[in-house]
């Protein structure tokens, strides 16, 4: 297995690892606070915002992590740089990420359209962040496996 | 119109150089030893530079080394 397979399969587990957690944190804060109004979109508003550079300091901790872990194992180095293979295979699991966000924001929007709630709507906007991301994780892994 | 495939010699190329290993193939070009792993298992095609810079190694001219073949209907 090569190296960027390797690091795609850790890409994998730290999305689904750092996400599971954040959304147990969202949980158990959103069930002991009962939140209406302006309270709720603030409350949705700071899960969005905070997700961001969580899920950026846990994935590159991890990301550490499996290079420290990878070189004591198998001496093996990291490419130093992207080649044209890397690159057409990050373009296109991007692609992917991002049809499948635009199709989770349009299904959020819908929910609205239906009368849900606004806390449903973000779920479903935080849910399709997510499916997005594991997608286009799953999209390059395929393409590192088969090729381009 | 079918899509075609692009087959190469490059492995057998590298043999007959003095043996030469992908690793130091992927430093000659410029690119990682994944990518001419790839090139060989035939699972990417590469682009018109690199494929120059791949004949120009082996001292070549592009088509010694890349065959296009049309896929039949």
């Amino acid at each position: 297995m090569s190296y960027q397979e390797k690091k795609t399969i850790v890409s994998l587990f730290s999305a689904i690892l750092v996400f599971g957690i954040y959304c147990w944190f969202v949980y158990l804060r959103y069930s002991e606070m009962s939140l209406e109004g302006g309270e709720l979109l603030r409350f949705w508003g700071a899960v969005m915002l905070i997700l961001v550079p969580v899920t950026m300091v846990a994935r590159m901790i991890l990301e550490i992590i499996f290079i420290i872990i990878n070189r004591l194992s198998t001496k093996e180095l990291p490419p130093r740089f992207a080649d044209e293979l890397d690159k057409i295979i990050e373009w296109k699991a991007t692609r992917i990420a991002f049809f499948v966000f635009i199709l989770g924001f349009l299904i959020a929007m819908g929910s609205l359209v239906l009368h849900a709630t606004l806390t449903s709507m973000f779920v479903i906007l935080l849910a399709s962040g997510f499916v997005s991301e594991v997608a286009g994780i799953l999209w390059r892994l395929y393409l590192f496996r088969k090729g381009v | 119109m079918g899509k075609g495939h692009i087959s190469n010699n490059v492995r057998s190329l590298r043999f007959n150089h003095n043996e030469m290993t992908q690793q130091e193939l992927a430093d000659l070009v410029g690119v990682t030893r994944q990518t001419i792993v790839a090139i060989e298992k035939g699972k990417y095609s590469p682009s018109l530079e690199l494929a120059f810079r791949i004949a120009r190694v082996f001292d070549l001219q592009i088509e010694t080394i890349f065959t296009y073949e049309e896929a039949r209907d």
